[in-house]
């Protein structure tokens, strides 16, 4: 049996910037099971990233709910959302967003540290997902010295580390050269395969839709369409 | 703990910035240091020169006597009441005095003049009459000699062992006359006491008032340390209701209002120091926070709580500061105890307006403790408070804008 990861109903978001309101998100639904590797794909502007924000609690809908592990996250005070956030979801972000003044294993560790886990039981798992995505020797760099590709190895395994229910990642590889996209969707695909791990992420490069086991297209903040790729 | 981590390694993310800042702290924290000792040192020593010169930290008179200093406004210090203000904590010494105006005489030439008598023992460490004698020796108990300023004595033309004659109003009205031989010159820093006070024991002087056993004064001195209005208070309850009891700072009013307002002028100029120091911080810290918006929307939108990130900053700022002002203390420490040992000595005008008054022309430094703690505490105190500028950008801080700056 499936088991349900994300559930939203009729959620909207409209922003009012200058005026003239934008529905950046509107009355989408939208349904994910643990597991699955899912893009969301659109034109710039199309509610990508804002329906990324919204299923990750870091932005609140209008309208709608968001039910994530039993829980409707629109229902949570801020520091509820916090908390849910730290303990259910992983996030990747575009340009990285490792801490500079950490090293490698200290910033994929920096979730689990958050969550209060053991020293040993952190540093174990760091060493297995460094290990198996193979950046073993650059556990002990600063970000400065690893490149775009690595950096966002280690921004995944930060994300994926504690076990989240989903990572959510936004344009994971628009940084990347093709090479290193090619081996971070690699990595993903394996960490989804290996570890059961659900990705939601949003993308505009035609190599990573390819390779999504699910894409979601989204024009002008509605679902168009959501097919299963073969 | 880690947060502590975190806030050491962000320290050090900006080794430049950190260094100019703890630097920036640190000879802020020196200056305000060297400033309140200076401060301290100089005000403390025209204090003890006032007091140690004359009048004592506290003073008892009969009621009345501050208003109208005449003799008939005297007292006897009964052994006990003395015992028991000389057991008083902070209390060093308890002195009687008896003063009165006299027609001092010699040949062809009279000049008025304050006569003083003192208990010898007590004053040689009071007064330090010893030291003020520039020529002859200092008057012995029951003798009738006495001891002349140099100014006097060049006025009137006095050599040593002429013969002075005093002619004044004794108690209760009785006429008082004597002959004294000058057993001694002496040098007072003031020229009013330079001019007119004429020392001798208590006994002749009690003898020559016709006021046998009684004084105008019990001149008392404090440990540097004590609080004159405090002990003064612990003197009222031994005196009883018919004495006055009075700090240094109400029997010379005029001196104390000089110090005060010279203190409150230095206190300005440390005020100045403190919002030197306190932009150099709050710069910091703008830039700081500033410059990792991005960074901090990221760490919120990851679940770090704000109050933990909140504490990061606060330890960041706390740190630093620390930092600051523990090198600050460092440095001055040995700089302190120099200028306490080696004080700066004034010229030109200014020391010969100190002269004047009466004081040393010195600026000692003061090496108190509670003058390190006070101001290392000043800019740890600071440092919290401008640390609330961080903890309110925080707490005001929406995750996603500040990543999308």
């Amino acid at each position: 049996m499936e088991t349900t990861v994300i559930d939203a109903h009729n959620i909207s978001k409209t922003y009012d910037p200058s005026g003239i309101p934008v529905h950046a998100v509107n009355n989408v639904h939208l349904h994910l099971t643990k597991g699955e590797f899912t893009a969301l794909v659109g034109p710039s502007g199309s509610g990508k990233t804002t329906l990324l924000n919204l299923i990750g609690g870091l932005d609140r809908p209008d309208t709608g709910n968001i039910i994530i592990n039993q829980t409707d996250i629109t229902k949570l005070t801020n520091r509820e959302l916090v908390r849910f956030r730290l303990q259910n979801i992983g996030f990747v972000f575009q340009s990285f967003n490792l801490i500079p003044v950490l090293t490698a294993k200290e910033n994929a560790a920096f979730i689990m540290m958050l969550q209060k886990i053991p020293k040993t039981k952190r540093e174990e798992r760091i060493q297995a997902l460094f290990d198996e995505v193979g950046l073993s020797d650059k556990l002990n760099a600063r970000p400065a010295k690893l490149s775009g590709g690595q950096q966002q190895r280690v921004a995944i395994i930060r994300a994926l580390a504690s076990h989240p229910q989903f990572v959510l990642a936004d344009e994971p590889t628009a940084n990347l050269d093709s090479a290193a996209a090619s081996n971070l969707m690699d990595m993903m695909e394996k960490l989804n395969r290996e570890e059961q791990i659900t990705f939601v992420f949003s993308t505009h490069d035609q190599r990573v839709i390819d390779r999504a086991r699910r894409v979601i297209r989204l024009v002008d903040g509605k679902i168009e369409a959501d097919i299963e790729n073969k | 703990m880690w947060p502590i981590q975190l806030s050491w390694k962000n320290i050090w993310r900006n080794k430049n910035r950190t260094l100019v800042t703890v630097s920036a702290v640190a000879f802020a924290t020196f200056i305000s240091v060297l400033a309140s000792g200076l401060k301290e040192g100089i005000f403390g020593n025209l204090i003890h020169d006032v007091v140690s010169s004359y009048s004592g930290h506290v003073q008892v008179h009969l009621k009345g006597y501050q208003d109208e200093q005449v003799i008939e406004n005297s007292f006897a210090v009964s052994p006990s009441m003395k015992q028991e203000i000389q057991a008083i904590p902070g209390v060093i010494l308890a002195t009687e005095r008896l003063e009165s105006f006299a027609l001092a005489s010699s040949g062809e030439n009279t000049k008025g003049c304050l006569v003083i008598g003192i208990e010898k023992a007590e004053e040689s460490s009071f007064m330090n009459i010893g030291g003020k004698i520039i020529a002859g020796r200092t008057v012995a108990e029951n003798e009738k000699s006495i001891l002349v300023p140099e100014g006097l004595a060049k006025r009137m033309k006095l050599q040593l062992q002429d013969t002075l004659i005093l002619i004044g109003q004794g108690y209760h009205g009785a006429s008082a006359a004597g002959k004294y031989v000058i057993s001694g010159m002496l040098r007072f820093g003031s020229p009013k006491m330079n001019e007119r006070l004429i020392i001798m024991p208590i006994g002749s002087a009690r003898e020559l008032f016709g006021a046998e056993g009684i004084s105008t004064s019990l001149a008392i001195l404090l440990d540097p340390r004590s609080r004159p209005e405090s002990v003064a208070e612990k003197i009222k309850t031994i005196t009883g209701e018919n004495h006055e009891v009075l700090t240094w700072g109400e029997i010379m009013p005029d001196i104390k209002q000089h110090i005060d307002a010279d203190s409150g002028n230095m206190q300005y100029v440390q005020y100045i120091l403190y919002a030197l120091v306190g932009l150099g911080i709050f710069s910091t810290l703008l830039i700081m926070v500033a410059e990792r918006s991005r960074e901090n929307g990221m760490l919120l939108c990851l679940g770090m709580s704000k109050r933990m990130l909140q504490q990061v900053f606060l330890l960041e700022s706390l740190i630093t500061v620390l930092l600051g002002a523990l090198m600050g203390l460092l440095i001055s420490l040995p700089v302190m105890f120099y200028l306490k040992w080696h004080p700066l000595r004034i010229s030109g005008t200014t020391a010969e307006a100190y002269k004047k008054f009466g004081f040393e022309p010195i600026f000692p430094t003061s090496t108190d403790p509670s003058i390190f703690l006070k101001q290392g505490v000043t800019v740890l105190v600071m440092g919290l408070i401008l640390s609330l500028y961080p903890i309110w950008r925080i707490a005001t801080l929406h995750p996603l804008s500040s990543m999308k700056k």
